[in-house]
């Protein structure tokens, strides 16, 4: 392990009369900094992304798989009778940790939006509402559905399955495609980075066949120029990575009733996450380079 | 220093060495002349393991050049030095950092081989145009900055690949001359070319022998050079 840390170590001081020989500029450099930056913007926008779709989809799933509703439809003398009796069910039923009646104005405001702020709710043949919030091993559904059919037969069992699995199954699919996009990114970056690497070589062919001709070991002169493009490589990465940092930063915010477009955005310890992005391109770029050096070496006398 | 015992060549498979068998003792001077595309320029690259011989053996220091891996070969041209005729450089480093650049990759740079590179910019004549760039200078000069570079790391052998192809006679005899110094001072020189004006010049200066190319064999040439 200290072996890989020296050796490590050693590459990122590198060697400056050997770096020396390798020319500084050309639009090699402009390209292999632009490729990696590119790349990383799109990684950071895929890998953002995906943590978005995963944090929608635990929350749909722990937000809605824990709740269920029981909806009474009928007139108001039978609704207060089953009411009542559903409260009686609930409040023997193991598992459930807590229920509530949504109230008069609770039901207003889901109403608002269709009805307006002024709905009369005595014109409107409302049902009653009663939500049920499980505790985390949740409940029998079958057995609670049994016995409200029993005890109250006018209420209607939701356990939100229905329309929930749905979404959340839309949520995981999407995740799973930014982990795919993000793939597909990272391998499209390796591949822009050899061939950037190849043509950067290609252009030195002459430096290279010098530096053989006047006793200069693969090892050394794949150094000079693996080295050179790993940190071109890193420092494209990086770029990239604030850039997309950054335009995740100024998405605009729909403050509490933030969609899924505007919550894009990581949170907490997720703006940590794209870190790794340069990272892989830097080990992207260093092998590309070392595999492109080597070959081109090895067709040299 | 040098030794061919029935060295063939093929490329393309067309034969341009033929069981060729000569040796270049230590502290020799040699020419090695022959038309135009006899094969000159493969010998002498056969000569530094710039090209593997299809037969035969070659030995350099004593070691069979074909047994070399990449890094002997490395090593083995640290000792060798080479010159060629459209001799290449380090377009983005002045002329000094190019002569010392094979101090560089055998990591010997250092105070002494600033020494070194002093003494022999003086030498060739090139003080002057030290911080100049290749571009910057004329082919003369880049012919001695070849020479320069050959002779950094204080090979024992030097191939000189038709050196005088590209300047004047002046020039020529100019380069000539720092290499029968070289040659006084106990290296093995073997030059490549078809200016026999040159040879007959070294002819008065030093005692070298001529090998001359003809029909893929390698001869002797006579007194008549």
């Amino acid at each position: 392990m200290k072996g890989i840390f020296e050796n490590i170590l050693i590459f990122l001081i590198g060697d400056a009369q050997a770096e020396r020989m390798v020319p500084p500029t050309g639009f090699t450099v402009r390209l292999t900094v632009f490729a990696a930056a590119a790349m990383a913007f799109l990684a950071t926008m895929a890998l953002a992304f995906s943590m978005a779709t995963g944090r929608l989809a635990d929350k749909w799933t722990s937000e809605l798989s824990r709740s269920s509703t029981i909806r009474i439809a009928s007139s108001t003398q039978q609704a207060i009778a089953q009411r009542d009796a559903v409260l009686g069910v609930l409040a023997t039923t193991p598992g459930v940790e807590s229920y509530r009646v949504i109230d008069t104005e609770e039901q207003r405001q889901l109403l608002a939006p269709w009805f307006g702020q002024e709905i009369d709710l005595e014109l409107l043949p409302v049902p009653t509402l009663i939500e049920i919030v499980e505790r985390p091993g949740g409940f029998d559904a079958e057995n609670l559905q049994f016995r409200l059919a029993a005890e109250a037969p006018a209420a209607v069992f939701d356990t939100h399955r229905r329309w929930r699995a749905p979404l959340v199954n839309a949520a995981n699919r999407l995740k799973i495609l930014g982990w795919v996009a993000l793939a597909l990114i990272i391998a499209s970056l390796a591949v822009m980075v050899t061939l950037a690497a190849q043509s950067a070589l290609a252009a030195n062919h002459q430096v290279i066949s010098v530096m053989r001709l006047i006793g200069a070991r693969d090892g050394y002169i794949a150094q000079a120029f693996v080295r050179r493009f790993t940190i071109r490589g890193l420092i494209g990465a990086v770029i990239g990575v604030c850039l997309g940092l950054l335009a995740l930063a100024l998405m605009p915010s729909a403050g509490g009733v933030a969609g899924f477009l505007t919550g894009l955005a990581p949170t907490g310890w997720g703006w940590l996450f794209p870190v790794w992005i340069p990272i892989v391109t830097g080990i992207i770029a260093f092998l590309a380079t070392r595999r492109a050096a080597n070959r081109l070496l090895r067709s040299l006398p | 220093m040098i030794e061919f015992q029935g060295v063939s060549y093929t490329y393309g498979g067309s034969s341009l060495l033929d069981e060729v068998s000569f040796a270049l003792p230590q502290g020799s001077f040699h020419f090695l002349t022959g038309p135009s595309g006899s094969g000159k320029t493969t010998l002498i690259k056969l000569c530094y393991a710039a090209l593997r011989a299809s037969a035969g053996q070659i030995r350099v220091f004593g070691k069979d050049a074909a047994t070399l891996d990449r890094d002997g070969v490395a090593f083995l041209r640290r000792n060798v030095g080479v010159v060629h005729q459209d001799c290449q450089f380090l377009d983005h480093l002045s002329v000094a950092e190019n002569i010392a650049l094979p101090t560089v990759v055998s990591g010997q740079a250092g105070a002494r081989s600033v020494g070194n590179l002093q003494d022999l910019l003086n030498w060739v004549g090139l003080a002057e145009v030290a911080n100049s760039f290749p571009p910057e200078i004329s082919g003369g000069e880049r012919q001695r900055a070849a020479l320069a570079r050959a002779l950094i790391n204080a090979p024992d052998i030097i191939l000189a690949d038709e050196p005088t192809g590209n300047i004047d006679w002046e020039m020529a005899q100019r380069l000539l001359k720092l290499l029968i110094e070289l040659n006084k001072m106990g290296k093995t020189v073997l030059i490549a070319t078809h200016d026999m004006a040159l040879i007959r010049a070294a002819k008065t200066q030093v005692q070298s022998r001529v090998l001359r190319i003809q029909a893929k064999q390698v001869w002797l040439a006579g007194a008549d050079l």
